[in-house]
């Protein structure tokens, strides 16, 4: 039996224009809404096809503000079972904090008599882009750390992990525990079916304080870069315009045959 | 002194990120007064390689080697940096943004307990040690403080442009071959295979992608748009409200709540370029609008574009190409 | 960056389906030289046309409501761009039966076709709805779902056909330039937007969620306010997944759950009005860039839909719930709300700034053709009072009234709403001077236009047990909701001895000037032109002859005369003789709604009452009949006026508002030894008037009403030229097409043996229960419905074809789906009570 913890983050929805908070501090969410990043709703999928596979529990985390709920049923909505919630403000903490933050979660789990074999998280926050909580867990808990893969298998008491790397697809096999960071592409996260989404709402979430004051992040604050003006190039009107889009056509090697 | 870790391509070669962040690792080099700049690789590197390096301004090239390094494991990269990095009492350790450069330095802060910034695009000043990075996906910046030493910060790619140094540094080459503890072992990469095929839809594997929306007109006005997408051996994507109107079946949706596909070139015809589209097509490498508004949001997004009806457009260009074909 | 062109005739600025209709029919109507502009691209420049569930149900309660979009689908239909689905509205209690049963009644009174049907039939058309869930359901064959977005794009490229239309997507509009006119008045002469400056005298804000805003630059007020409509859309559903096209089932909406179901391909799209009321204001709408999705779309807020989630299972389980259906789409859509229900249309207080704003898909292209209509003509085919943006108060007129009063209304948008039904939000915003007294007396107060008016007094409950059954008490909850038999009591101690009512919510506006007689002579239908002291009652029509008002004028000096007019619609009258007053001219309009009370005392002994304050004679010889004259009554200085809308001897005080609550006191005190009550508006607006056959404007009286029809023409047209009076002279020639009748209940017991009592709204049907069609193809129903105690009768008011206005025509009446017999009774203005108003004098 594996019990996979999968870490999430609520994080604005960035597929559009970026506004940023008042104070600099964090981005604003009102306009585009909340969401957890792709490679975390892959990490999601994996771990409810762990617990499924392995006769498990696939456990939610998140360590965020109240509101960070709704990331947690939306995990609970797509086939997580179990959910905890360290309510902390998330923009204060940095990447070292919540590592720490949870390991305590994990070993209090484990105390509890549900230990987690493997914790997966995204391979990087949407928002603040540390690319390191994953790979600090696993040295605060001493478990050995698999980053940046897209499909994860367990069996007989090994995961198994394939990602993409500079000179081919790699392939890792260890010992569990371990921790995993998910690259999104390699599995296609459901959305949540009407009965799964009222299914999460029943799900009692674990609330706890954090383990311990944070550091906090190394942040100033955030700006925003430039905006990049429209490049488009035209290439002509109407049916005119045919004998210019064949030319890039050929530029752009897509009319071998 | 600024310690940089360099990746090596199969074929040898210091790859262009990794030669950005030396070039920006001499700008920092340059406000503390002349710190020298070493170069950490995985493997023993080729005459050239080093050569290079040292045009970049490198003063030693360390190699890191045995069996601990015949296949990647990000805990021992990090392990033989911060060995060097004790010997040679760097202040700065720096790599490239890729997915190697910020695991294996994520490693080299999780080791020290020092923060670690990712995707730097430029420094700020020495004191305080100030970098300006990429977050959220790069739509935003942060001003980042790195108080502590070593300073731990990857480059993100083409924040710098690669340039040799006015004045080639030594480029001595010093072979290393760390201690590795086995624990450093066990996430280690077992098998390398050649890439499997995408068998996740044609549509995301696919160079090119004939997108069509509601400019199609009907359900019978795809005949054209069909035809061009078996000229380019393309498959066809649209938008939400073609398979809404039961126009084309869902699988051919690219979207937010369909496909998200990053061809080489995409040409969305008759598709205004709604974000909910955008979200599915943004990454595609070039994009070719065909649509009868010069201010659709696709067209103005767009690389290149076509104004003008779909239905009179694509006709002519599918004729142009068999035309040059025959 | 697009640019505009310098000059225009008309701009029109958005490209929803409002701007989009409106454009069309504009050029349609000849307008030449028209700019449309968006600050989205095209087709979708991301207002809430863009994700619209594009669906319409036809049958509404209101008759302007349900014309438009009648008007909509046949829009819709000719461009090809309407699918049939046929629609059910669904009820799971026996309380929504009783609302579905008013809901044919409607149907009926408006010609559409609709059935109370089975759960079984409901079953057999969707196939998977628990047919357990529910009691019965309102079906209305001809509902259906529309494209709107390509019939946006059909009438733009008609208007682009006529080649006086330029389209500008991608500019916003920055700023709104009037200049100052004569009389304070204000008029458009700019748009300026990101794209240039556009010279335009003429301008429509269609604009939608961002009208307030637009408003906002020319000074004016747009009272709308951008609320979520959250809608999901789950799929694929295997059940759909096989069917042709967008939509192959019926639609739902489930009434009690205020929720519908709306195939639309493969996925169910699942829509709510139960959440809470989440409103934003149109400041905060995020731009093109910033939206995730477009600006109107904003994010799913999922803990307001989860109670909806459960109720659509429970009624949709195997399809909600089916193998790989899933929830792939969900936002809080942005939609217009207003403060009444009703959308925002014409023009405003700046000359020649239009608006045509919170409008639903289902209205969109009517309103386009109605609001061009009345651009080009003054007046439009479908009568718009109801939606006119004259009509608001300046207390409507804040946002804040109009946020208590959507958060109020959001959940009734399902709801079942009572004729009388009365809002609790932001109330006590007019006062009138005795309110304190009437509050003492146990006033249970209506609101009207922000004033809040004693609808009866629970101090005369006393008189219920000396009147007895003459009262005509109501046994059944629904007809006695918001009524009270005491409404008839102080209606029969009137009768008998005197009631006193405050009428302070009155609307009166001076016009004073040398051209003030023309002023009057050009609006009013009735000589003006009478002696100093005279008082006129008269319609107001407009050019094509339809009625815009009814009033009273009274002549107080040469070139001065005073206006009175009811508050609900007094906002409207105001802008429509200040619209009159000559550009040239030095007369004036001056409002004195807030500075001047009015306090009515009618009765058979109300002259032995006024004469008791007052040494001015008052004798039918000394103050005769429409006339009006100042006296003084203990020291107050009161304009009286002979005049009575309930059919009594009696007055209207005219007095300033600092001495009206002495007034008040004075009369009620001199009053008392007479046997006079304080009376509400219970018998002034109903009893009173109905007996008498007394016209409302807004029940039986609208601009597609004539006088003629409403059987209030004179003998003779006076010589001086007003408006519509060549619509009129044609009128007087041509044969009737409807009548207005007055009718009275033979039998009020239902079949269950309760006594029922219509509100208003119901069809008139033959005995037998067949449909009455009049000359112009409509259906009659009940204007006004209402108790004429002094008759003990209930009695009601509708048009009905010529062959069946006949005295003593017997006919039925249908409520709530059963059938009532009635008797017409009167075929003109003649009054069933005092036919030869002995009474008035």
């Amino acid at each position: 039996m594996t019990n996979p913890l999968v870490c999430v983050k609520r994080v604005v929805d960035s597929s559009s224009e970026v506004v940023l908070t008042e104070d600099g501090q964090g981005v604003d969410g009102r306009f585009a809404g909340f969401t957890m990043s792709a490679h975390e709703e892959c990490a999601v999928e994996i771990a409810v096809q762990v617990a499924a596979a392995e006769g498990g529990t696939a456990t939610v985390m998140t360590l965020g503000d109240a509101d960070a709920v709704e990331q947690l049923r939306a995990a609970l909505a797509v086939g997580c079972t179990a959910a905890t919630h360290v309510v902390a403000e998330s923009q204060t903490y940095g990447p070292a904090d919540v590592a720490r933050e949870i390991a305590a979660v994990v070993r209090d789990h484990e105390a509890a008599g549900t230990p987690h074999q493997l914790v997966l998280l995204g391979n990087d926050a949407a928002d603040s882009g540390d690319f390191q909580v994953g790979i600090r867990l696993a040295y605060e808990l001493g478990w050995p750390v698999v980053n940046g893969v897209s499909s994860v298998s367990v069996s007989g008491g090994e995961v198994t992990a394939n990602g993409s790397g500079p000179d081919g697809h790699e392939t890792f096999r260890l010992p569990l525990p371990a921790v995993v960071t998910v690259l999104e592409g390699g599995v296609e996260p459901r959305y949540p079916s009407v009965p799964g989404r009222m299914k999460a709402k029943k799900v009692p979430i674990e609330e706890r304080q954090p383990a311990a004051a944070p550091v906090g992040p190394s942040r100033v604050r955030l700006v925003l870069p430039p905006p990049s003006p429209s490049t488009v190039q035209v290439l002509g009107e109407g049916a005119a315009a045919a004998p210019a889009v064949v030319d890039l056509f050929e530029q752009l090697g897509v009319l071998a045959r | 002194m600024i310690l940089v870790l360099v990746e090596v391509s199969p074929a040898g070669e210091a790859v262009e990120t990794s030669r950005e962040a030396v070039t920006l690792a001499r700008e920092l080099s340059a406000a503390g007064g002349g710190v020298p700049i070493d170069a950490v690789v995985v493997g023993t590197p080729h005459d050239a390689l080093v050569g290079v390096l040292a045009s970049y301004g490198v003063r030693r090239v360390h190699a890191l080697t045995g069996s601990a390094y015949d296949s990647f494991a990000g805990a021992a990269w990090a392990a033989g940096l911060l060995d060097v990095r004790e010997r040679a009492g760097s202040v700065v350790v720096m790599a490239a943004g890729t997915p190697r450069g910020n695991e294996v330095l994520a490693h080299v802060g999780a080791r020290t307990g020092v923060p670690m910034a990712a995707n730097v695009i430029s420094f700020g000043g020495l004191s305080p040690f100030t970098v300006t990075r990429q977050v959220v996906g790069g739509a935003a910046l942060e001003e980042m403080r790195l108080s502590q030493r070593p300073a731990i910060f990857t480059v993100a790619g083409h924040a710098v442009q690669a340039a040799p140094a006015d004045a080639a540094g030594a480029g001595e080459l010093v072979v290393e071959k760390p201690d590795i503890a086995d624990a450093d072992l066990v996430a280690r990469v077992v098998s390398t295979d050649e890439p499997e095929p995408d068998l996740s839809g044609a549509l995301k594997s696919a160079r090119v992608v004939v997108g069509a929306g509601r400019g199609a007109g009907s359900a019978d006005g795809f005949g054209d748009l069909l035809e061009l997408a078996e000229l380019l051996d393309a498959p066809l994507g649209v938008s939400r409200v073609v398979t809404s109107l039961g126009w084309r079946p869902h699988h051919e949706q690219v979207g937010q709540t369909g496909s998200r596909i990053s061809p080489d070139l995409y040409i969305p015809c008759g598709i205004s370029g709604a974000i909910q589209h955008w979200a599915g097509c943004s990454t595609a490498k070039a994009i070719l609008a065909i649509n009868t508004d010069p201010d659709a949001p696709m067209v103005t997004k767009a690389t290149h574009a076509v104004i003008g009806d779909l239905h009179e457009v694509i006709p002519a260009i599918n004729a142009e190409i068999r035309r040059r074909r025959a | 960056m697009a640019e505009v062109p310098a000059t225009a005739d008309v701009v029109v600025i958005g490209a929803g389906i409002v701007g989009n209709s409106l454009v069309h029919h504009l050029t349609r109507l000849g307008w030449k030289n028209v700019v449309q502009i968006d600050k989205g691209a095209l087709p979708n420049p991301g207002g809430s046309t863009g994700h619209a569930s594009n669906f319409i149900f036809t049958v509404d309660h209101s008759r302007e409501i349900t014309d438009i979009t009648l008007d909509s689908v046949a829009q819709y239909k000719e461009m090809g761009v309407f699918t049939e689905s046929g629609g059910f509205e669904i009820a799971r209690t026996e309380e929504r039966m009783e609302e579905l049963r008013r809901r044919m009644s409607s149907a009926k009174a408006w010609g559409i076709e609709a059935e109370l049907v089975s759960p079984a039939f409901v079953k057999e058309k969707v196939p998977f709805i628990e047919e357990d869930q529910f009691i019965g359901a309102f079906w209305t064959p001809g509902v259906g779902v529309v494209d709107s977005l390509r019939a946006g794009t059909i009438m733009r490229e008609r208007a682009l056909a006529t080649g006086e239309l330029t389209v500008v997507p991608t500019v916003e509009v920055i700023g709104l330039d009037t200049e100052d006119g004569p009389h304070g008045t204000r008029r458009i002469t700019r748009v300026r937007t990101t794209g240039g400056d556009i010279e335009a005298k003429t301008v429509v804000i269609a604009a939608g969620v961002w009208s307030p805003k637009l408003g906002d630059m020319a000074g004016i007020s747009i009272p709308l306010t951008p609320a979520v409509h959250q809608m999901i859309s789950v799929g694929p559903c295997p059940q759909l997944a096989g069917t042709e096209g967008e939509i192959s089932f019926p639609i739902v909406r489930d009434m009690d759950t205020f929720c519908y179901e709306r195939q639309h391909g493969a996925d169910m799209e699942v829509g709510s009005y139960a959440h809470r009321a989440i409103l934003h204001e149109p400041e905060d709408i995020p731009s093109i860039e910033q939206a995730k999705l477009s600006p109107t779309e904003m994010p799913f807020t999922e803990d307001d839909f989860d109670p909806q989630l459960e109720q659509a299972y429970e009624l949709m389980p195997e399809l909600l719930g089916a193998e790989g259906a899933e929830m792939r789409y969900a936002i809080n859509g942005l939609l217009s709300l207003t403060c009444d229900g009703n959308p925002i249309l014409g023009e405003s207080e700046v000359g020649g700034l239009w608006t045509a704003s919170a409008v639903w898909i289902k209205e969109g292209p009517g309103v386009g053709r109605a609001v061009a209509e009345w651009m080009t003509h003054g007046h439009s085919e479908i009568d718009l009072h109801h939606s006119d943006i004259a009509r608001f108060h300046q207390h409507q007129k804040r946002r804040e009234h109009t946020r208590l009063r959507t958060t109020e209304s959001f959940i009734k948008t399902y709801g079942i709403i009572h004729p009388a039904e009365q809002y609790e939000s932001d109330r006590d915003q007019r006062l009138a001077p005795m309110h304190d007294s009437q509050a003492k007396l146990g006033a249970v107060f209506f609101e009207t236009a922000g004033w809040e008016r004693p609808f009866w007094y629970e101090s005369n409950a006393a008189l219920l047990e000396e009147y007895g059954d003459a009262v005509m008490p109501r046994e059944h909850e629904w007809d006695s909701r918001w009524w009270s038999p005491i409404i008839n009591a102080e209606h029969l101690r009137m009768r008998e001895a005197a009631a006193v009512i405050d009428l302070s919510a009155f609307c009166i506006f001076d016009i004073e000037g040398p051209e003030a007689l023309d002023v009057v002579q050009g609006t009013c239908v009735a000589q003006c032109d009478v002696a100093v002291g005279k008082v006129i009652y008269t319609p107001v029509l407009d050019a094509k002859g339809g009625f815009r008002s009814d009033l009273t004028v009274m002549r107080l000096g040469d070139d001065h005369f005073r206006v009175v007019t009811g508050g609900a619609h007094g906002m409207a009258d105001r802008a429509w003789f200040s619209g009159h007053l000559p550009e040239a001219g030095t007369t004036t309009l001056t409002d004195l709604t807030d500075d001047v009370s009015t306090i009515g005392i009618w009765g058979p002994r109300a002259r032995d009452i006024l004469s008791s304050l007052t040494s001015a004679d008052v004798s039918d010889g000394g103050f005769g009949f429409l006339s009006c004259r100042e006296v003084d009554v203990q020291g107050i200085t009161v304009l009286a006026s002979r005049i009575s809308y309930v059919g009594e001897l009696g007055w209207e005080l005219y007095v300033p508002m600092s001495q009206a609550a002495d007034l008040w006191e004075a009369l009620l005190e001199a009053g008392a030894p007479h046997g006079a009550v304080p009376a509400g508006i219970g018998v002034y607006g109903t009893t009173g008037r109905i007996e008498k056959g007394y016209r409302a404007y807004g029940a039986e009286l609208d601009g597609e009403r004539s006088i003629m029809e409403a059987g209030m023409q004179r003998p003779k047209v006076k010589a001086a030229d007003f408006v519509g009076k060549e619509a009129y002279l044609a009128q007087r020639e041509a044969s009737l097409q409807t009548v207005l009748c007055t009718l009275t209940v033979d039998d009020h017991t239902s079949a269950s043996g309760v006594k029922r009592y219509m509100l208003g709204g119901e069809p008139i049907l033959t005995r037998e229960g067949g449909a009455l069609t009049d000359g112009h193809g409509h259906h009659p129903y009940v204007t006004s419905a209402g108790s004429a105690p002094s008759l003990g009768k209930h009695v009601l008011l509708a048009y009905l074809p010529p062959e069946q206005a006949v005295i003593g025509t017997e006919l039925a009446v249908s409520y709530m789906e059963e059938l009532y017999p009635v008797t017409v009774g009167s075929i003109d203005a003649t009054p069933l009570l005092d036919p030869t108003n002995e009474r008035i004098r």
